[in-house]
């Protein structure tokens, strides 16, 4: 690739307008660029700007894990339900089947993990810090509505510069239950309902079909386990385990985590299939 | 992505002892979206004689579809099955055909041969053979498969020792890829039979 910086050239000819003796020699100054292999590279150049190193692209492809995910929660009449997979991919493989994705902020509040698994990671533990001196320095504990804005208007602050995050900040707070959604290009919303992550189309099928507000907490946790067991048999991208969590007046308490590998025989066992064809023993005549 | 990782597949062949073992996994999907869990990659081509294609399901389809046709024709010529050697050699010859515009598929070839001698073979997508004395895999698993049954393969087994060990393997390593498994389908040959099975796997 070759850098043109005849843009930069003044009209005016650098030596005489012919002088004769340096035909040929006065070609606009120019240097060689070192070319960079990355298939990107013309993605970025149709995209309408340069890249030269590449690292935002690298940067972007180093938070991958974790972005095959299926998270939700849900507001209903006992407070809020929380449940999520547990598997980590890296591309087809499978990193791991043992993932937290639903961090415990403080005794009143979750966050739910969908994109890159440190960007979350790191951002939830910060909003916890800035959730506790909230607390010491206001002598009462963040609003549901408060903890959001503050991590939004963090991620907010980084947009563009590559993070990846997209998450569910759920809790109790002094109105009640309380649920946003949150992620990494600035957006903010309230709601009673929610899924994130490449297995919640899935999961919304289920949840929008079961869902009530005045369901008892018990069959609220069954629609979150069904929602993300769904959502875990049609995603290759989530899988592992089915964690559900509530959140009430008492703070949140984890109610269930169910390998989903034995759930799905639960929900479907195996039935005996009919005989078609049956070998019989021929009687010697 | 790959187009060869576009539909998703696990593949394995093990030789025994007089006997052996060709398995696969039963996902069908669209990149991440599972479509179909009773998905078969693996035909019989005679009653010795197993293929298992790999890769881009249109095109393992296709391929089986042609290589059927040519292994009847040769029947009706021959009045004979044809050995495991000479069918590998046609699906060579018959991918090559299509050198610059391949079929997108891996295929595996197991079967018995003269005096019950087990054959197994692989080929990419452009024909070029390898054959193996142990076992073969191929499709988006095959890293994990080549690890789980280098450490699980031992010489000479039994056919109920071959189905064990081929099924674990095969399960075990589906579990760590997210485009195949769903469960397991496989098939231990004998000289005197053919046991087919179905195996339940984690369905995630």
């Amino acid at each position: 690739m070759r850098l043109d910086t005849s843009g930069l050239e003044s009209h005016a000819p650098l030596f005489g307008e012919s002088s004769g003796f340096l035909d040929g020699v006065s070609a606009p100054p120019s240097f060689e660029v070192p070319t960079t292999n990355d298939y990107e590279m013309d993605l970025s150049m149709a995209m309408g700007y340069l890249d030269f190193d590449g690292f935002q692209k690298e940067a972007i492809q180093m938070v991958k894990p974790a972005k095959g995910t299926t998270t939700l929660a849900f507001i209903f009449k006992d407070g809020v339900m929380v449940a999520a997979d547990s598997r980590a991919s890296m591309g087809g493989y499978i990193s791991s089947q043992s993932v937290k994705k639903i961090i415990e902020i403080n005794p009143y509040m979750l966050g739910t993990m969908a994109g890159g698994a440190a960007d979350c990671q790191f951002w939830h533990r910060n909003l916890g810090i800035k959730c506790r001196l909230h607390e010491l320095a206001n002598k009462r504990r963040i609003s549901v509505t408060g903890a959001s804005k503050l991590l939004a208007n963090i991620l907010y602050s980084y947009r563009g510069m590559g993070l990846s995050v997209g998450t569910m900040i759920a809790g109790w707070d002094e109105t009640g239950p309380g649920l946003y959604y949150v992620d990494s290009e600035g957006g903010r919303l309230k709601g009673m309902r929610f899924s994130v992550g490449s297995g919640s189309p899935y999961a919304y099928g289920v949840l929008d079909d079961g869902y009530r507000y005045d369901m008892s907490v018990e069959e609220a946790a069954e629609l979150a386990r069904r929602a993300i067991y769904h959502a875990t048999f049609r995603d290759g991208a989530s899988g592992g385990v089915a964690s559900v969590y509530h959140v009430g007046a008492n703070g949140w308490k984890k109610l269930s985590g169910d390998d989903v590998g034995e759930l799905h025989y639960l929900y479907y066992p195996v039935v005996a299939g009919a005989v078609e064809q049956e070998m019989v023993e021929v009687a010697a005549h | 992505m790959s187009i060869f990782e576009y539909n998703g597949s696990a593949l394995v062949a093990m030789v025994g002892k007089n006997c052996f073992a060709i398995a696969s996994d039963r996902r069908l999907g669209v990149q991440l979206q599972t479509v179909a869990t009773d998905f078969k990659r693996i035909s019989q081509v005679h009653d010795r004689l197993f293929i298992g294609l790999s890769g881009l399901a249109t095109d393992a389809q296709t391929l089986y579809q042609r290589l059927m046709f040519r292994h009847k024709l040769y029947q009706l010529r021959e009045e004979r099955d044809m050995k495991p050697e000479t069918f590998a050699s046609l699906v060579s010859a018959i991918l090559y055909e299509k050198r610059f515009g391949p079929y997108f598929t891996q295929p595996v070839i197991a079967g018995l041969g003269d005096e019950d001698k087990p054959f197994i073979c692989t080929m990419d997508s452009i024909g070029a053979k390898e054959l193996a004395k142990d076992f073969v895999v191929a499709g988006t698993a095959s890293e994990s498969l080549y690890g789980a049954c280098e450490a699980m393969f031992k010489p000479d087994m039994e056919p109920e020792e071959l189905f064990e060990t081929v099924s674990q393997a095969l399960l075990s390593s589906v579990d760590r890829d997210c485009l195949s498994g769903w469960g397991g389908h496989i098939f231990v040959v004998t000289p005197t039979e053919v046991q087919e099975k179905i195996l339940k796997g984690r369905m995630d």
